[in-house]
């Protein structure tokens, strides 16, 4: 493990505010932890005693499940709270509920939230940790982290490497995670799609645009690619299905072009036939099953740092 | 009763004074400025190396009653107003119930007339309940000593309505302020759109939707030939239309508010709810065109847009936030130290901006130290420096983007019809 680096936070709200050596510790924390899911007993007791709460305010299976996992492995214990069941739906508002949360002595929230900033604003009123599990269109800092370390296990370095990301980069809090920690450790970021799916300004992010997909693959050693969510166009904003499957999807044709071990990603769940082909994703060049694998190592390491960094700042403050 | 005010640096552009002087008040009116004064006064102020100007007259402000009184009073935002500096202002009317008939601006004037402490003039809706759909009754407005109207906080979206508002307006001689913002552009957008709203992952509000109505209200004023106010002004482009159009048009004036040189759509960084305003805080460059349109005269005044929410609509989601600021308080120290101290505007073009052209706008008597005139006055500490704390804030609401920040200029007393209603506290 990194020796030099401590972790100091509280919480992990997106990568945008951490350093290039923080998002290092993070993924060689997590190297150490994945090979705790490969034992017969998959459990080790670092957050023994400890509570985490899901706090979910979007539907979400597999970030959940993924943290629940992890946090499970870790040996804490782990309560799940859906809007559908809560005081929510009485009116009750979000730093309240994140206020209840602390009286009831739980050391971690981790939510997934509609509305951007939602995990920025409830960690600035509470003491206890939050981890952001996503949040509106702004990051999803753990799903990035587990594409770089994806990365990182199949192709041994970050830096240097040239990684396209496909799709609705508008609207998309993974893309904003992947570009901010991409370009941190040292990758050629390519954003790739319709032009009324660029967002203003991404461009000083420090990334290439493109509305070429030919152009986005071509040299790329990753692409990820993300979920159309035609059922949230709220804003007119998409072309059809399949003339996005024909401009942008990836296909076996499109593949044919592109480095032969270029990786395929994508954070799910899979729109078939739209953004991706079947044979894509079941296909060779598919990491996407290895990506939730890693998705519980990076949790581990998320939800272990955080709680490190929560009892240093106790001991400063005491 | 004799009050008077000893060595201050006076500053009344009205009669062109800019320097050391006295200034006595009698009987609640001005009765002299000169230097040395020598007469025996019931009370002196030692104004010496502080600045006295015209009581600061505020065009864009709202008080929120009638109806949300829990967010301001009228008591509560005129106390506040003469901590800043402001002496006369103007209250918006988007009030539960809205000010948009004579009976309205009666139940607000019994109001005013028992909990106000500065002046306060009354603006009314140009539409019934500010939708935008039925003009008000202006010429009874008018009666009412209705001074200006505005559907602030909206846009009159049909143009034919609001011709049809600028013409009656244009035969009562009524003042027409208008909020410039095609919402059909602007809809669910939160922040400046732009790098900003990317970043954060917000929907933006573009410049478009501010200026292209402001294209439209200027034309049909034009072809209508009656005076026009733009509130509110926040970006470049804003500024060139009204410049270039200034150059033919009658009676066009236009305000800006002091966030708009002071802050930028990088302070939105952190979702901080209280630099969620409307228009949004806008770029870098933006900020320098303001200060910009400020200098060379294009900007004809500049007011607060003091809109105070609760703290339950502010903290909270920013989507989900109010718009708004308050800004009573600590207008006059933003405009100290981003507009004097950076050398934009000299004392005498500041006063213009704060008192002497919003008095001009509305058609009042005030912003002007002149001999005779109710003595509404000013004074103030260029140079003392402090922090702004949620405190010491006398609004109601305490949604300032300016707490825990040093500020500079402190309103020493606030002198209102020759009476002192505020001291600051030593």
């Amino acid at each position: 493990m990194n020796k030099e680096t401590t972790w100091v936070r509280k919480d992990l709200l997106g990568l945008e505010d951490l350093s290039r050596e923080e998002i290092k510790l993070i993924l060689s924390t997590a190297e150490s932890f994945k090979e705790v899911s490969t034992r017969e007993i998959k459990k080790v007791p670092a957050l023994r005693g400890k509570t985490v709460v899901n706090l979910f305010y979007e539907p979400s299976t597999r970030t959940r499940v993924s943290f629940e996992v992890a946090a499970k492995r870790l040996s804490a214990d782990v309560i799940n709270i859906a809007t559908e069941t809560s005081s929510v739906k009485k009116g009750e508002t979000l730093v309240d509920t994140g206020r209840n949360i602390q009286a009831l002595k739980a050391d971690i929230i981790v939510m997934r939230h509609n509305y951007s900033g939602a995990a920025v604003m409830l960690a600035r009123h509470l003491d206890i940790s939050v981890v952001n599990a996503g949040d509106g269109w702004h990051e999803h800092p753990t799903q990035a982290l587990l594409d770089m370390f994806t990365l990182k296990e199949k192709l041994g370095n970050i830096e240097g490497l040239n990684v396209s990301i496909v799709g609705d980069i508008a609207h998309s809090r993974v893309a904003r995670s992947n570009i901010w920690g991409l370009t941190k450790m040292g990758a050629k970021v390519t954003v790739c799609a319709p032009q009324m799916l660029i967002p203003p300004g991404i461009e000083k992010m420090a990334v290439r645009v493109t509305n070429d997909i030919e152009a986005a693959l071509k040299n790329a050693d990753a692409v990820n690619v993300l979920r159309m969510q035609f059922e949230r166009d709220d804003e007119h904003a998409f072309p059809q299905q399949l003339e996005y499957l024909k401009n942008f999807g990836i296909t076996e044709d499109r593949l044919l072009k592109a480095k032969k071990n270029m990786l395929v990603m994508h954070p799910g769940p899979l729109n078939r036939g739209i953004e991706i082909s079947s044979e894509v994703a079941d296909g060779t060049n598919s990491v996407i099953l290895e990506q939730v694998t890693n998705g519980i190592a990076v949790r581990m390491a998320v939800l272990f740092l955080v709680a490190q960094g929560r009892d240093k700042k106790n001991e400063t403050s005491n | 009763m004799k009050l008077l005010i000893k060595s201050g640096w006076v500053v009344d552009p009205a009669n062109n004074i800019d320097g050391i002087l006295d200034v006595l008040i009698e009987n609640g009116k001005i009765a002299c400025l000169q230097k040395d004064i020598t007469v025996k006064a019931d009370k002196i102020i030692d104004a010496s190396a502080k600045i006295v100007i015209p009581g600061i007259v505020d065009m864009h402000v709202h008080l929120r009653e009638p109806g949300r009184e829990d967010k301001e009073t009228v008591a509560s935002g005129t106390q506040a107003a003469l901590k800043g500096g402001v002496t006369s202002l103007l209250a918006m009317p988007n009030t539960t119930p809205a000010i948009d008939s004579p009976a309205n601006v009666d139940l607000l004037k019994n109001i005013i007339k028992k909990s106000a402490r500065c002046n306060v003039f009354i603006s009314a809706a140009i539409t019934k309940s500010r939708l935008g759909k039925e003009i008000t009754d202006i010429a009874g407005l008018k009666k009412s000593e209705v001074i200006a109207i505005t559907d602030d906080g909206s846009s009159v979206d049909d143009g034919k309505i609001f011709l049809k508002a600028l013409q009656k307006c244009a035969k009562e001689k009524m003042l027409v302020i208008a909020h410039c913002e095609d919402k059909a552009l602007s809809k669910n957008g939160v922040v400046n759109l732009g790098f900003i709203s990317t970043k954060l992952g917000l929907r933006g509000i573009s410049r478009e939707s501010e200026y292209l109505r402001i294209e439209r209200d200027i034309e049909l004023a034009q072809r209508v030939k009656t005076g026009l106010h733009i509130a509110h002004v926040s970006c470049r482009e804003s500024v060139e239309i009204i410049a270039k159009a200034k150059k033919k048009a009658v009676a066009l004036t236009c305000e800006t508010a002091p966030h708009y040189f002071s802050l930028s759509e990088d302070d939105v960084a952190g979702y901080d709810t209280n630099m969620k305003i409307n228009p949004p805080l806008r770029a870098k460059e933006d900020v320098l065109a303001i200060r910009e349109g400020l200098r060379s005269g294009v900007i004809d005044a500049i007011a607060s847009d003091h809109a105070p929410h609760t703290e339950n609509e502010k903290d909270i989601e920013f989507d989900r936030a109010e718009f708004g600021k308050i800004g009573l308080e600590s207008g006059l120290a933003v405009c100290v130290m981003e507009l004097i101290d950076k050398q934009i505007l000299s004392w005498p073009e500041l006063v213009r901006k704060i008192s002497l052209n919003p008095a001009k706008i509305l058609g009042i008597n005030k912003g002007r130290l002149s001999v005779g005139l109710e003595a509404d006055i000013t004074i103030l500490d260029p140079n003392k420096e402090f922090i702004l704390k949620k405190e010491t804030i006398v609004s109601k609401s305490k949604n300032s983007p300016f707490i825990g920040r040093k500020v500079k200029g402190a309103v020493e007393y606030t002198i209102l019809g020759g009476k002192i209603v505020y001291e600051e506290a030593c």
